[in-house]
């Protein structure tokens, strides 16, 4: 007992020197190994998702300055890839449809996903249910590894690969069908410049990353279910593992459908096969197509997917904010059940919302009806959980460190993404929306505004359980200061363009009398976009000066009570000195009958001398 | 700082709610009132959820206000007042769970009426786009298309495909398969006002979507598929028409116009096409000889 008293040191404020025999780098020196450590895969992950958000970041800055200056020359970088852009520095139209393409393939596949699933799930899922390791180790090495075959043919689908990947013209023959990638214009070769070889890159990719995440859901299933300590019930696992628990039964329904149709529609690409190509269409004047296909039936597997993914982008920043908040606050998270229940019901009815992304389509209208009344009540849980985070803060005493402040922007955000999702649920108000930058604005308050800020809050917080340090806290708060002023004036002002019937994808929107007016508030967004870009460097300094000069962290410097914060920091190889025994749910702070203001999991309960019970009045 | 930051986050939503305020007289709102029935109905329903998730937006982010300002208060060195230990309330759950519940219900079901008559089509309105029909002395009989033109879209422009005239000088009908006697534009639909119109929505190509912003109607065209698309233009004017759903590099650039014409305008704009494809570059009427 009492050897496990000690395992919770006294944190932040213990100033050992550095030589206290601790390497607090080791996990970071072997990032470039083929290690099968958890941890080290995390934190692989991290990295590898950090220079991502910056590539990815580097693209929407490129569609941004076409928006604010349009066909004026790309300061910078148009000099660098004018090889390239045939118009001497221009974005040309090509080049501006790889951009938003690349941007969210980027982001989506190499950044919000695998950040979430990829290092936070592999750093947090073993250490909070107080495992060694996860079920498959190799399998989770061989989930990261074939990261970078991804990235190598989304580097090709952007067109660097030149004539040799057969991508014809540079990057202005990139992959330009969008994220969604819409037959027929992404089936037939001959429907433009980004459908040839950058295609082809760009499923390859998209497959691969697949086989990524399929790896890392099994693993994650399997290491939750089998591997959780002694006393680590269902009910009392921290709701950042119920949500990757979730998350990961997503994954393993969602993705062989994507898996399955991106070959189809490589097939189609490559082979000349007819999946999603009608007959007889004349698309550029080539000979007519043979066809017998449906390009609708693309729309519904991608979404069959792709509408899960956007679940899977959210759902883990949700348990992580719900474990963050309430460590911050010093206080129980508000209605723990009702969080893992409203979990699960977003998961389960997001398999049957993904209808929504195709009311415009030409489906049939009855659908349409079914959908949007599925899509609403979805608001449902998400409103509940909204609830339960603020009723979380309610009645604590908040700590407004970076961790907080990100998690309070979670909220704030996610409740505009939330309710900017009722406008395109209903359908007839989406027959207008569809397709404008109201629906950018409403994904890009989900996607940045809320999971991003949960990252860089998880960054925060975990970050001394990585590399035995603390991250500079001034800095954090500059960072999230410029991030959350860039961001929201970016992204808010989208939702008046969206209202205003700007539509999205647009090489150049003033091309119609009636957008002509919107260049000014383009520029602003544009400004404050690239305020927004830049803090980032804030961000990864930071990240890299505190790995080595931050304050020395000890093992439970939040004073929280997860399971990983009874391992030292950062942990060894089998992660725990004592096997941790789980005594209690993740959540008990602020407890009157106990002395401290939280009750780790580990720590067994204190036996009292029992006080003299009142006389039974008889 | 902990009093920067907790102002920090209430002031935002303020900042949003003025912007949105002030966003109309910036023209950074709708084109204008809708210039269709439908589009009526559905600024209406915009409204609706606007003025809803406006209450919600305020209402969770002054609460959020609330709790940031006192947990801060409760952090002062002088404070007494002890953390809030509790795992939560079975009672506000159930509250916070069936009023959203209910108001949602609600903007689902009230939506249904509007999305079926736009799209549904036992729901169309038949008897209007006849009446036209009527009215421009079309030579119909009742198993022949409603529509008045053919729209097909492509890479990157708008074909109109109009039904011609017989011999006399009728309209004739739209016929699925084009006829000799059609008439042809290129970016250009000319349909008569004040009157539900359909058009038969296709694509020659890849996806595209035919958006008219004023009148609020979006529909995709998708090949393989004829749609049937209708609308009501209540003024006589011009309308821009974009494409709405990538569909290439020059997607931006698919810029056509709607123009809404009395039925007589209409009709005489047809005449102009007719006599155009059928000017055979003989300025005079060939004498008959016998003079």
């Amino acid at each position: 007992m009492s050897s496990i008293a000690i395992t919770h040191d006294a944190g932040a404020q213990s100033h050992q020197p550095a030589e206290d025999g601790i390497d607090r780098l080791a996990l970071l020196k072997q990032v470039y190994k083929f290690s099968t450590d958890h941890k080290v895969i995390g934190i692989q992950f991290l990295l590898f998702n950090l220079v991502m958000l910056m590539v990815g970041g580097a693209l929407a800055l490129g569609v941004r300055w076409q928006l604010a200056f349009p066909w004026e020359q790309v300061p910078i970088f148009g000099h660098l890839v004018a090889k390239n852009i045939s118009m001497g520095g221009q974005i040309s139209p090509e080049f501006y449809t790889m951009l938003f393409t690349m941007h969210a393939s980027v982001m989506i596949w190499l950044v919000i996903i695998p950040v979430l699933a990829g290092a936070f799930g592999n750093f947090l899922i073993p250490l909070m249910i107080g495992a060694d390791d996860m079920a498959f180790p190799l399998l989770n090495a061989l989930s990261f590894w074939l990261m970078l075959p991804t990235a190598f043919f989304f580097a090709m689908a952007l067109g660097l690969g030149g004539e040799l990947s057969g991508v014809r013209g540079g990057m202005d023959g990139g992959s330009a069908q969008g994220w969604t990638s819409y037959p027929v214009l992404s089936a037939l070769k001959q429907a433009s410049p980004g459908s040839e070889a950058g295609q082809f890159w760009w499923l390859m990719a998209v497959n691969c990353v697949g086989v990524s995440s399929m790896m890392g859901s099994v693993n994650y299933m399997t290491t939750i279910i089998n591997m959780r300590a002694p006393g680590m019930t269902l009910f009392r696992m921290p709701l950042t593992i119920w949500s990757m628990f979730i998350t990961a039964i997503l994954q393993a329904f969602a993705l062989p459908v994507l898996t399955a149709t991106g070959f189809m529609l490589m097939m189609d690409n490559t082979l000349g096969t007819c999946f999603f190509v009608p007959s007889g269409l004349v698309v550029n004047n080539a000979e007519p197509t043979l066809g017998g296909g449906q390009s609708l039936l693309w729309q519904h597997l991608f979404w069959f997917y792709s509408h899960p993914a956007v679940y899977i982008m959210v759902l883990p920043a949700m348990g992580m904010v719900s474990d963050m908040l309430s460590c911050t606050c010093r206080r129980p998270i508000f209605g723990y059940k009702p969080m893992v229940y409203s979990l699960a019901a977003i998961a389960g009815l997001g398999f049957i919302v993904w209808g929504h992304h195709m009311f415009i389509s030409g489906m049939n209208p009855a659908l349409g009806m079914t959908f949007m009344v599925s899509t609403i009540m979805i608001a449902l849980p998400s409103a509940v959980k909204v609830f339960n985070w603020i009723g979380t803060i309610w009645g604590g005493r908040p700590e407004f460190n970076c961790v907080f402040l990100n998690c309070v922007a979670f909220v704030s955000m996610f409740i505009v993404g939330g309710l900017s999702g009722i406008f395109m649920a209903a359908v007839p108000v989406d027959i207008y929306i569809h397709d404008t930058y109201f629906i950018v604005a409403h994904f890009h308050y989900v996607l940045f505004g809320a999971t991003l800020f949960c990252v860089f809050g998880g960054i925060h917080f975990w970050f001394p359980k990585m590399f035995g340090r603390l991250m500079n806290e001034t800095w954090g708060k500059i960072h999230f200061f410029l991030t959350f002023i860039g961001f929201n004036g970016t992204f808010f002002p989208m939702h008046l363009l969206g209202i205003a019937g700007m539509p999205r994808r647009y090489a150049d929107p003033y091309l119609h009398p009636y957008l002509e007016h919107l260049l000014p508030l383009n520029q602003f967004m544009t400004i404050c976009a690239i305020i927004m870009g830049f803090a980032q460097f804030i961000l990864i300094g930071n990240f890299l000066w505190s790995c080595l000069y931050g304050k020395i962290a000890g093992r439970n410097p939040w004073r929280a009570n997860g399971l990983e914060w009874s391992a030292p920091s950062p942990p060894g190889h089998g992660n725990f000195d004592i096997p941790p025994i789980v005594y209690r749910g993740p959540y008990e702070y602020s407890d009157p009958d106990h002395d401290s203001d939280f009750w780790p999991q580990w720590e067994p309960p204190v036996v009292r001398p029992k006080k003299p019970e009142p006389p039974a009045d008889q | 700082m902990k009093w920067f930051w907790c102002v920090f986050f209430a002031f935002w939503p303020l900042v949003a709610v003025v912007l949105c305020a002030i966003a109309p007289s910036m023209g950074w709102w709708l084109p204008g009132p809708a210039a269709s029935p439908l589009g009526h109905r559905i600024d209406d329903l915009f409204y609706m959820i606007l003025v809803i998730t406006t209450i919600t937006f305020v209402g969770t982010q002054v609460g959020l206000a609330y709790v940031l300002f006192t947990g801060a208060r409760r952090t002062d060195p002088d404070v007494q007042e002890k953390t809030w230990f509790s795992h939560g309330s079975h009672e506000l759950e159930v509250i916070w769970s069936t009023v959203p519940a209910l108001v949602l219900l609600f903007i689902a079901l009230y939506q249904l009426n509007v999305w079926a008559e736009y799209r549904v089509k036992d729901a169309f309105p038949k008897k209007d786009m006849e009446s036209v029909l009527a009215r421009l002395h079309q030579k119909r009989t009742a198993r022949d298309s409603i529509a008045l033109a053919e729209v097909t879209a492509r890479q990157f422009e708008w074909r109109i495909r109009y039904p011609g005239f017989d011999a006399e000088g009728n309209l004739l009908p739209l016929q699925e398969d084009p006829q000799p006697t059609d008439l042809y534009a290129v970016n250009d639909l000319h349909l008569p006002a004040n009157a539900p119109v359909m058009i038969n929505l296709k694509t020659q190509d890849v996806q595209h979507s035919f958006f008219l912003p004023d009148l609020r109607v979006k529909q995709d065209a998708v090949p393989g598929l004829v749609i049937p698309v209708w609308f009501e233009a209540e003024h006589i004017r011009s309308y821009p028409l974009l494409c709405a759903e990538l569909c290439g590099w020059g997607h931006y650039k698919m810029k056509a116009r709607f123009v809404a014409e009395s039925d007589a305008g209409f009709l005489n704009y047809l005449r102009n096409l007719h006599s155009q494809q059928n000017y055979d570059g003989v300025q005079q009427k060939a004498d008959d000889g016998d003079e």
